[in-house]
């Protein structure tokens, strides 16, 4: 158990998030390359994640494969109203993939894979205008998945398995707009927990009706991360019966990490792999981030998100029997609709332009490198669901934010 | 060989990630340069002059917080879009607001919202020890010359900084904190700190003590609450001779603005000139009601048959005087004016006929409450009440009720009850009875009339409406004869007060603690009051200038300080 609590704690530390809404799709650094398409992709262990259903098509009777990724993102916000100004500050997040893959007959496989695909790290300045909303978020949750893959008929697999998710927050944000204790300090409020628990499934289908043409299909269910034995300390509040007082309390709150699912095609033609994926994320599950404190009081924050779709493309080409080069593109529809984009996931439609590349060491060991830069065009926007405690009138927090985000990986693929 | 490009194809994606990841930046930024655009105005040295309000006096006292939002503060942040340079404030130590001179404090510290035993809130003074000494002279540029406490010709008055002078009460401890020296004037040294861009705000203390004072002053040789003088009545010019609260004589204003605009403007600073406000919309004088007596009250409503008794009698009295207007009468259904005394009335009681007409009603009294007096004892009765009744009349909707009077009306006057009690008793009357009896006679407001400093009557609030116009007639014509721009915060300070601005938010009011704009001391602006302001002048500066200076967004400034850190 001690074990397992400090495996989280070093991974919650680690992980983090660029997509819409908290997603993050850095689950393998050579699909990653390849505009993160995948569910009809058999290339390494990675498959795991994208489509268990094609375990079972892996050559080798052992495959692992592990890699991590930088991220590095930027948030500006603007109003031209007021000329205020921000940009965040958010330390580089680095999640990472570990699968492994066991073959034990032609038609059945087993794997365990590791992977972090929700997170979120915003660091505004603290104070800054939207301070009321968010100074600084930390998202982070772990998924252990064991899989099994079974080749049902020639053309026809199958796979699937349990989801252990394990998941983290740290939320920090100022009382309200203006509230101050005796000395002008900002009141705050900042909840923390980690090692939150949920389960869920996954399931894969994978149709191979010639050796060069894949189609797959995956659904990863919905997981709710239902906190319950965090903490929420205020601190900064005005020494009065009129506010809440300072010290450190319970709360409840349940944050959604939404079922998605994936069809998808990959078709090799000479030293061309080329594939196309279609990812839905049903994100309208996370209808709002509601806070109930320990004391009675709540914080009421609708999100209202939509279901979104991806658009995925990818190519990889053999070069030569060392390298295998590999570029991508995709198109993320954000979850987020208008009137409700809160700066802690400030995120819109986004353009995805990947590359990267495998080197071959041996037969048996492959380096994996890539690189994704995700840019988000610039949009005005603003959340209209805030009120001043006691004031029955919203009061929108809105500017022009512009973001992009840039994630160099690197990875190994070993099989045996 | 093959090898060592690989690495190269995997260096330069690195060096990529460096490369694209140092942009991200807006199409066009509000940090840029020319984003906004300062029109005919230099702002690169923004000098500001006034009083309190200038300084961010807020709460009853001078403080950190305050400081930091006044609203040429404000105004300072968004002219740094314009080209401008930086502000400073001569700052005070803490958020307590209060002042040292020498160790010993000299004003009270800050207000806040506390709340008491029985749970209301109310304004208290905040506990602490403050820090700020004014011997400990501020150094350095400065660019926020707000004196609180200044009044037009005290801008222009020499030593009104001296450090010495404060404690002889002839300057001022603001002043003293900054000045430059103990013979300089505030003027000068606004004009040595050679402006680009100035506003002015001065002429409020010109009204406003005579209006929060009710009228009053206290006469410094006999330590009595006497009528303050309006000089635009008395015709003096010579400030020197002014008392504290008096009205400034209207050319004395003029005068004093001109030098200021020519000593601000004399190298070619542009600028803003701020008129003056209406005293009667702040909540210092909207949070007491004039008509304040409830029928609802436990304490009055009961009383009211016997109060219109006694009044009724008095009343005759008054019609047999021709005084018939001063009738006073309680309403059982519905709210009653209080009873105040106007000094502009002619005191009845310096007619010994008053006296003598009292007595059938003192009598009439007795025989009410149960005690029987003789003709002699009511006569006696009759000639102690008299002055207390000699000027009194009942509040009309269009008195002003000061704030100050919130926590007076309807108490003990144990001043008049110890009197009273004393001459009943010497009269003859039972302790108990002569006790009662007292205290029926001792209720400020209701027998007793609320004493002067409490109430602004209308002719009162006349000597004041007049001044004012007079001082914003000579404003808005100087700033046209200069070419500066004018803020007529009357009209904005009158747009809250008439049901308030809608901002992000919600609604700012002029409402005493609720209401957003105005802090606990009931007279000068919240922060979010003062980023109103600051609003206010700058869309005047960008009607005037041709600028495009942003405004600020209110919601985000606070309003009053809620704490139980009291004594």
């Amino acid at each position: 158990m001690n074990k397992l609590q400090v495996f989280v704690v070093l991974c919650l530390v680690s992980t983090m998030a660029f997509a819409g809404g908290y997603r993050v799709s850095t689950q393998s650094n050579r699909q990653l390359a390849m505009g993160h398409t995948g569910v009809a992709v058999v290339n390494s262990a990675d498959i795991l994640f994208f489509n268990p259903a094609g375990l079972v098509h892996l050559e080798s009777r052992l495959s692992v494969s592990a890699g991590g990724f930088g991220v590095f993102s930027d948030v500006s916000y603007q109003n031209e109203q007021f000329g205020t100004f921000a940009e965040t500050d958010s330390p580089a997040g680095t999640p990472f993939y570990l699968y492994a893959n066991y073959k034990v007959t032609d038609d059945f496989a087993v794997g365990l894979g590791v992977y972090t695909p929700y997170g979120s790290n915003v660091t505004w300045p603290t104070d800054w205008e939207g301070s009321h909303l968010v100074n600084e978020i930390e998202l982070s949750a772990i998924f252990i998945q064991p899989t099994l893959s079974y080749q049902l008929f020639d053309s026809v697999s199958i796979g699937g398995g349990p989801i252990l998710a394990i998941g983290g927050v740290e939320f920090n944000r100022n009382a309200s707009r203006s509230l101050t204790d005796e000395q002008g300090n900002r009141s705050n409020v900042a909840i923390e927990d980690s090692g939150v628990t949920g389960w869920g499934w996954t399931a894969g289908l994978m149709f191979t009706p010639t050796e060069n043409f894949k189609l797959g299909f995956n659904y990863r269910s919905l997981i709710d991360i239902e906190s319950t034995e965090g903490t929420a300390t205020f601190t900064n509040f005005p020494n009065s019966p009129l506010t809440p007082s300072n010290g450190v309390q319970g709360f409840e709150a349940t944050l959604p990490l939404p079922a998605e699912a994936t069809v998808g095609v990959s078709y090799k033609w000479d030293k061309f792999l080329f594939a196309f994926d279609y990812n839905r994320a049903f994100w309208s599950e996370y209808e709002a981030l509601d806070i109930v404190f320990e004391d009675g009081s709540e914080s009421i924050n609708p999100r209202n998100y939509k279901d979104a779709s991806a658009y995925r493309f990818g190519v990889e080409y053999n070069a030569t029997d060392k390298l295998d080069i590999r570029a991508g593109y995709y198109f993320d529809e954000s979850p987020v609709q208008s009137g409700y984009f809160a700066p802690e996931t400030p995120r819109n439609d986004s353009n995805g332009y990947t590359f990267g590349l495998s080197y071959n060491v041996s037969s048996k060991f492959s380096i994996d490198a890539s690189l994704l830069y995700l840019r988000f065009k610039q949009i005005n926007e603003s959340y209209d669901f805030y009120s001043d405690p006691g004031v029955p009138v919203n009061a929108p927090f809105g500017g022009t934010y512009k973001s992009q985000a840039l994630i160099p990986g690197i990875g190994v693929t070993y099989n045996m | 060989m093959m090898k060592r490009s690989y690495i190269k194809i995997l260096g330069l994606l690195f060096v990529g990630t460096a490369l694209v990841s140092c942009e991200n930046e807006f199409d066009e930024s509000v940090e840029d340069g020319d984003f906004y655009t300062a029109g005919e105005a230099d702002f690169s040295n923004y000098v500001t002059v006034g009083n309190s309000l200038t300084a961010g006096f807020a709460d009853g006292a001078l403080y950190l917080q305050g400081q930091q939002n006044s609203y040429p503060n404000i105004i300072a942040g968004q002219l740094e879009h314009v080209g401008g340079g930086e502000f400073f404030q001569p700052l005070v130590n803490d958020n307590l607001g209060g002042l040292l001179a020498g160790g010993n404090q000299i004003t009270d510290n800050r207000f806040v919202l506390a709340v008491d035993a029985d749970g209301n809130p109310g304004p208290a003074i905040q506990s602490g020890t403050p820090t700020t000494d004014i011997t400990n002279k501020v150094t350095g540029p400065l660019n926020n010359f707000g004196v609180p406490g200044a009044k037009s010709y005290h801008l222009a008055a020499p030593g009104y900084g001296s450090v010495a002078g404060v404690a002889m009460g002839t300057a001022n401890p603001y002043y003293a904190r900054f000045s430059s020296s103990e013979t300089s004037t505030v003027i000068q040294d606004a004009a040595a700190a050679n402006p680009t861009f100035f506003t002015l705000w001065i002429g409020n203390n010109d009204i406003l003590g005579y209006a929060t004072s009710g009228g009053t002053k206290v006469d410094p040789s006999t330590g009595e609450v006497v009528a303050a003088e309006d000089h635009n009545v008395t015709g003096n010019v010579d400030p020197s001779t002014y008392a504290g609260n008096d009205i400034t004589n209207n050319m004395v204003f003029a005068g004093v603005y001109s030098q200021l605009v020519t000593a601000l403007t004399a190298n070619g600073a542009k600028g803003a000139l701020v008129n003056i406000p209406d005293v009667t919309s702040i909540p210092f004088f909207t949070t007491v009601p004039p008509l304040a007596l409830s029928p609802a009250d436990p304490t009055f409503g009961p009383q009211i048959p016997l109060l219109n008794q006694v009044y009724g009698g008095l009343n005759q009295v008054f019609a047999a005087f021709g005084q018939a207007d001063r009738s006073i009468q309680f309403s059982s259904t519905g709210a009653s004016g209080i009873v105040i005394r106007d000094e502009s009335l002619a005191d009845l009681s310096q007619n010994p006929a008053f006296a003598t007409a009292l007595t059938p009603v003192v009598q009439g009294i007795g025989a009410a409450v149960g005690l029987p007096l003789s003709p002699a004892q009511a006569a006696g009765l009759a000639q102690v009440l008299a002055p207390q009744f000699g000027q009194i009349r009942q509040a009309t909707a269009d008195d002003l009720v000061t704030l100050r009077a919130a926590s007076v009306i309807g108490t003990l006057d144990q001043d008049r009850f110890n009197q009273l009690n004393t001459v009943f008793t010497q009269g003859g009357i039972p302790a108990q009875t002569a006790a009662t009896l007292a205290g029926q006679f001792s209720v400020n407001g209701v027998t007793v009339g609320m004493a002067n400093q409490f109430v602004l009557t209308t002719d009162e609030q006349d000597n004041v409406a007049d001044a004012q116009a007079s001082y914003n007639a000579t404003i808005s014509q100087l700033a046209a004869a200069n070419g500066l721009a004018l803020v007529d915060a009357r009209a904005e300070l009158q747009t809250v007060a008439q049901g308030g601005v809608p901002f992000n938010g919600g609604l700012l009011t002029s409402e005493f603690v609720t209401g957003g704009a105005f802090s606990l001391d009931g007279v000068h602006p919240t922060p979010r009051g003062y980023a109103y302001t600051a609003n206010a002048i700058i869309e005047a500066i960008n009607a005037q200038y041709g600028s495009t200076i942003p405004m600020v967004n209110i919601g985000q400034y606070g309003t009053i300080q809620t704490s139980n850190i009291i004594d």
